[in-house]
This record gives structure tokens, sequence and C-alpha cells, in this order.
């Protein structure tokens, strides 16, 4: 089972979305529409999303709801066809395997680990059958003997024990249970993890559990992660980069530490701001104008404007295109291009005092 | 201060909420006592299963059978309110307690527009004309900051976005200008953008109209910005009661202390959280002595045996027997 990897190097990106969209057609009825004339309605879930993942790496998403990162999280991993753009897995662009068969062997090192702990896991299946599920439909390993090591070997790497296997899933905690299903992505020896709010439905003190084992796990075995989460201290802990969507789009990404520390976008700016302040500094916090807009029917431009303290006509007309940043990372916003964003104006933008930090 | 003196606005006292069941009685909330004062903010953490929410539903008595308050006693400004007769407690909730809850879809009625309810509940705790409630709904939906609420308080709840829907309920448990507001998790449905907006306008809003708060929540970072002291809950029981700075920057209850460590922040560059190992024990399995002592790092002779009663220290309770000294020796503290 021991499998010859190459050493994780930063420079190579095992994943790279390239303007990778997702529309779904979420038109009324033919008859509805013939009769009530209307025109077919397109839900742009992701909109022309770039970026890379280095090996061994974790690359996280962060955004509000409806912001498309769990659409970004399925086309990562293949369940969803992209309607354009390409996800390119070690060279091999996804979208381009269309046939069981021609997937399979890239299926295998990919896995995914969902949100909700309680749903993703067969009640009816004994917790060895559903870690051992992915070894039998790679065929991995055939004899019983050997897939009942295995699986004991997997339950053991995520701090369960082997006897665990004989208990159905009911029998254990929420933490546990996402401890199973990570056991059961590691079965067919991924090297992508695609983990999908992984930590929201659990208590702070088990999220704190699972991290510290993904940390680990990421360490021992190579992982490469794409990690999805609305929480951004938790991205913070967990990531190398991190990339922020708001409506189907990637407004900014960057280096992890640097972008927290100096974020660009006005929208990143504000999320940040909206953190609560644990550190009880006395820091007034700046609460984010507005809602997000419906994605069924978003503002044109940039998608930010309606809610920016910095847009001006531009913005309300014309895309932002990404532009690269000193430190590396990208972002797409005219204002951070024309250079209206100096420290003086964000002060006053948003409302702070001259003497404020 | 004058607080001390005055009678606190609500009091509890070795509260006891059970379930019955058929394999036996579990104990949801167990031995629990504290005060908020007129105007304070009492924010009320722990994870899933600590009995936060029972303990909010059991003081305005919206236990669900078969659950019931098997011991202990609610004062509201010093006279008993958990044996009222319904309808008396019925005029109670409402008018001098509102309530708000996690999720503003199943509070709000979806057959009837948010102005009929609020008009609704305006007219049963006060004696308004139909008119003259109505323009007090619009005026409450604009203090709650709904832009056209002309045009809004005509709109169903399906009408309005999350965020705008947890406005119309503040609205309503605010209508009748109650003493106290019990949220039970009020932003924890939301995003975190509309979390500060929500969190800000409560907090506002509930310091103009006078109104102490009851905010029940498992987000450290939300009690930390709003609330003026903490109670923190384990497995039904108190561990520790203090001012906010004291139990977020100095947990003195070794759960306390790891809860805070397990938080991640931005700006802090740590490689592993600190981790309570195990997870908090289900109802029909809560260890003897102390709750906690299964998990705890600093766990020693007494605490398999004997529960902790809350201790005072300095302005804080704390239940563990680290600050008993005549168990630990006063070697424990710290």
């Amino acid at each position: 089972m021991v499998e010859v990897r190459p050493l994780p190097s930063a420079d190579s990106p095992l994943v790279e979305a390239v303007d990778l969209a997702k529309h779904f057609d979420v038109s009324p009825p033919w008859l509805t529409r013939v009769l009530e004339r209307q025109p077919r309605t397109l839900l742009k879930a992701v909109d022309g999303v770039s970026f890379a993942v280095p090996r061994g790496r974790t690359f996280s998403l962060v955004g509000e709801s409806g912001c498309g990162k769990s659409t970004v999280a399925r086309l990562a991993v293949g369940l969803y066809t992209p309607t354009a753009g390409r996800l390119v897995f070690d060279g091999t662009d996804l979208a381009g395997l269309n046939s069981r068969a021609a997937m399979a062997p890239v299926r295998r090192r990919l896995q995914m680990i969902f949100q909700d702990p309680f749903a993703s896991l067969n009640p009816r299946w004994r917790v060895r059958d559903i870690v051992a599920e992915p070894i039998r439909a790679h065929g991995l390993l055939s004899e019983t003997r050997a897939i009942d090591r295995r699986v004991g070997e997997l339950l053991e790497l995520v701090r369960l024990t082997a006897a665990d296997g004989q208990k159905y899933p009911h029998e254990f905690s929420g933490g546990q249970r996402q401890r199973i299903s990570i056991a059961r992505a590691l079965a067919s020896n991924p090297e992508f993890l695609v983990c999908d709010e992984p930590t929201s439905a659990l208590d702070v003190s088990v999220q704190a559990q699972i991290l510290n084992l993904m940390k680990d796990l990421q360490r021992e075995l190579g992982l490469t992660y794409l990690f999805i989460s609305h929480d951004l201290a938790v991205v913070y802990h967990i990531s190398d980069y991190v990339g922020v969507m708001y409506l189907g789009r990637l407004v900014e990404w960057g280096e992890a530490r640097s972008l927290f520390r100096k974020p660009q976008h006005p929208y990143t700016r504000m999320l940040l701001d909206a953190i609560p302040d644990l550190e009880m500094t006395g820091r007034r916090r700046i609460p984010v104008r507005g809602e997000v807009p419906s994605p069924m029917n978003p503002p044109s431009g940039c998608h930010f404007y309606p809610r920016c303290p910095f847009a001006n006509e531009r913005c309300r007309a014309e895309v932002p295109l990404s532009i690269t940043l000193p430190h590396g990372g990208e972002v797409r916003c005219h204002a951070v291009e024309e250079g209206r964003l100096t420290e003086a104006a964000v002060r006053q933008a948003l409302g702070r005092g001259a003497s404020a930090p | 201060m004058s607080s001390a003196v005055k009678t606190p606005l609500l009091q509890v006292r070795n509260l006891r909420v059970e379930f019955p069941t058929r394999r036996g009685v579990l104990t949801a909330v167990d031995d629990l006592s504290f005060d908020i004062h007129e105007g304070e903010v009492l924010g009320v953490v722990g994870e899933s299963g600590a009995g936060k929410s029972m303990t909010g539903t059991a003081v305005i008595g919206l236990l669900e059978p078969p659950g019931r308050i098997a011991g202990g006693e609610v004062l509201l400004r010093g006279r008993r309110i958990d044996n009222l007769p319904y309808e008396e407690l019925r005029r109670i909730r409402g008018k001098e307690i509102g309530m708000i809850f996690q999720d503003p879809l199943t509070s709000l009625n979806p057959l009837y527009t948010v102005g009929r309810q609020l008009v609704e509940t305006i007219r049963t705790h006060s004696d308004l004309s139909e008119g003259r409630a109505k323009a007090r709904a619009v005026e409450l939906l604009a203090e709650v900051g709904i832009p056209a609420p002309e045009r809004r308080v005509n709109q169903y709840p399906h009408q309005f976005s999350g965020g705008m829907r947890q406005r119309v309920v503040i609205a309503l448990a605010l209508c009748a200008n109650p003493r106290l507001v019990i949220a039970d998790e009020p932003t924890t449905a939301l995003d975190v953008s509309i979390q500060a907006q929500i969190i800000s306008l409560l907090k506002r809003l509930c310091s103009e109209h006078g109104a102490a708060v009851m905010l029940i929540t498992h987000d450290m970072g939300v009690i930390a910005e709003t609330a003026d002291r903490v109670a923190v809950m384990y497995a039904g029981r108190l561990a520790e009661i203090g001012p906010v700075k004291d139990v977020v920057k100095h947990a003195r209850h070794p759960y306390t202390h790891g809860l805070m460590g397990s938080i991640p922040i931005v700006g802090q560059d740590l490689d592993r959280l600190t981790q309570i190992d195990g997870s908090m024990p289900r109802l029909s399995e809560i260890p003897p002595g102390c709750p906690f002592h299964p998990r705890c790092p600093r766990v020693f002779e007494p605490c398999d045996q004997e529960r902790p009663d809350p201790i005072p220290v300095e302005n804080s309770e704390v239940a563990c027997w680290l600050y008993d000294d005549k168990r630990s020796g006063g070697g424990g503290h710290g």
C-alpha cells in the first residue's frame, strides 16, 4: 500500500482552475416561458474563477452564502461539469474526462469531506463498511483480511480505534463522525482533499480537534487541501493561500498571512472588519452595509459596487479584471487598480476618526 | 453601583429541568443559579447540549413537554414566575420578557403580513387603536433599520431576506418595551457581515429601551463584544460566571480555559489549537462529581467523587475544586 509520491514543492500546482464557470439553468418550465413570454434565466454560480493550489498546501475559499464556494468545491472533484473553463488536476483537465472509465484513475486521487457528518454517513452501514467502500470501489485490495487491516489502520490514523469499525454511525458524536468521514476519504490514498465546511456543524472544542487532525494528516501524508469555509478565523488558522469569493467571482486571492494583514479589495476589508473581536481591544466593528444581492440577478459591473463605499461610475459599468499585486496575490477592483484606496480615503469612508488606528 | 442594592431584574435559583424518558429521567439543567440586573447583558455560552437554550425556555415557561421544571425558582423583579398559571405567564411573555430565536422563519407566521403580526402583538400588550398600532409598527420597522418601512409593513415574511427577517423579529420582541430580552442564538443562522449588523442593532436598541438581555450563544466572539457578564455552562451546570473581561481573558475554570484556547483567532499564528479531548457527555451519561473531570487536564482527587458548587473568586464564581483552598491546598489558582 506504500506509494511513492513526489516531494511537495511549492512551485508546481497540483490543482489549477482556469476561468472556471458553472451556470445553472433555473428557467421556469418551457410552457410557462412560452405562455408568459419569459426568457431563460441563468444562475451564474461560478463565473470565471482562476486559482492554483500548490502541492501539499491548503487553499481556502471564503465568502458568504450564495457566493459559489461550494459549487467550486463540487467542480474541483468533478461532481459538476464546468460550463466553461478548465479544472486541471496534475496536468489532466477533468472536464475532458467524459467517461466513467477515463475518470476512474483520477477520481481515486481526489476525495471530498462534507459539512454534515450526520448526513454523509449511511446510518445502516457499519463504520468498517463505510470506510472500506472506496477501497472496494476502486479495487485497491481484494482480500477481506487485507481490507480489514487497512480499515483498522485508517481508523487509527484519524485517532479512532480499529474496534470502532464494528459500530454504527449513530454510536458516535459529531466530531467522531467527521473523523470517520476523513478516514473514508483517505481510504483511496488521495493526494487532494476538498473539504466543504468540514467543521461548521461542530462545536468549537471539537472543531479544534478536527483542525489539528487535518493539519497533522497533511504533514504525515503530504495532502493538498481545498478548504471551503465562511469562518475567517478558521481559514486564517488552516490556510496557506486564501481566495475571497463574492457572487460567483473571486474578488481577491493571495498568501493567507499577507491577505489578512493587508487586505486590498473593499469586500475583503469589510469581511475582516466584521469578525467579532475576541481580544477585546475595544475596536469598534464597522458592520458591512447592506446584504448580498440575489445571485439570480447580480448587479452590473463589479458585483460589489452597491455595497462598496469606494464605488464610482466605472465600477457600475465595467467588470474589473484581475490585477497582480506586488506580493503575489491577485485582486479584481477598479479602486485598487486606480490607486484610489489610500489610507486616508479608507479611513474616511469607513467612518473612522483620523486619530484612530 | 446601585444594582447591588436593588433586587435583580431576573433571579434564577437552583433551577433544575428534567426530561422523563423511558430509560429514566434526564437532567438537562441542574442546580443553576444566576442573576440578571436591569439593563445588563448576560451572555450564556456553552457547546451543544450544555443546557443553555433549555435555560432560556425554562425562564419564560416555554419548555416543551415532557420537559419540566423539577426544582428551583425563577423570579422576575422579585416575583416568582415559574409557578404562574398559563394565562398569567402568557401576559408576562412579550410584555415583560421578549424573545428572539435563532431561526427568524420559525418565529414569524408565514401566512400573515409582518405588519399584522406587529399590530397584533402591540395591541395585545397596550390599548392602542388599530391605526395607532399600525403607525407604531412602521416606526418600529424603521427603528430596526428596515428601508421603506411603509411599504415593507404590508409584506409577508418570505419577501424579506434572512437578516431583514431577524430585524423584524427584534422589532416584535421589543414592541411591548420588555424589561428583559432573551435572545437564543440570534445570529447563528446569518452570514458574518449580517451577524455584525444584527449584534450592533440588538445592543443599541436594548440599551435605548433600557432592556436587559440574556444572550444565549455558542460564539465567544459575539459574547466578548456584547456581554457585560458571562455564564459558561457545561453538561447542564454552571462552570463559571463573571465579568466578560475576566472570563474571556483570564478564564478560571479548566473547561473555559480549554474552550477559549480552542478558538482560532485571526492574527494569532499557532501551529495547533488547544485541544480538549473527548466531547460533552450525553445527558444520560453525565459522570458523577464534576461533569468535566474525565476531560479535565487538571483533575485531582475530589473531582470524580464530589460535585463542586460555584465558589466566589474575586468578581466571578467558579464551580471547580481547584478554587477551594481546603481541597487544593491553595495551589490551584491561576
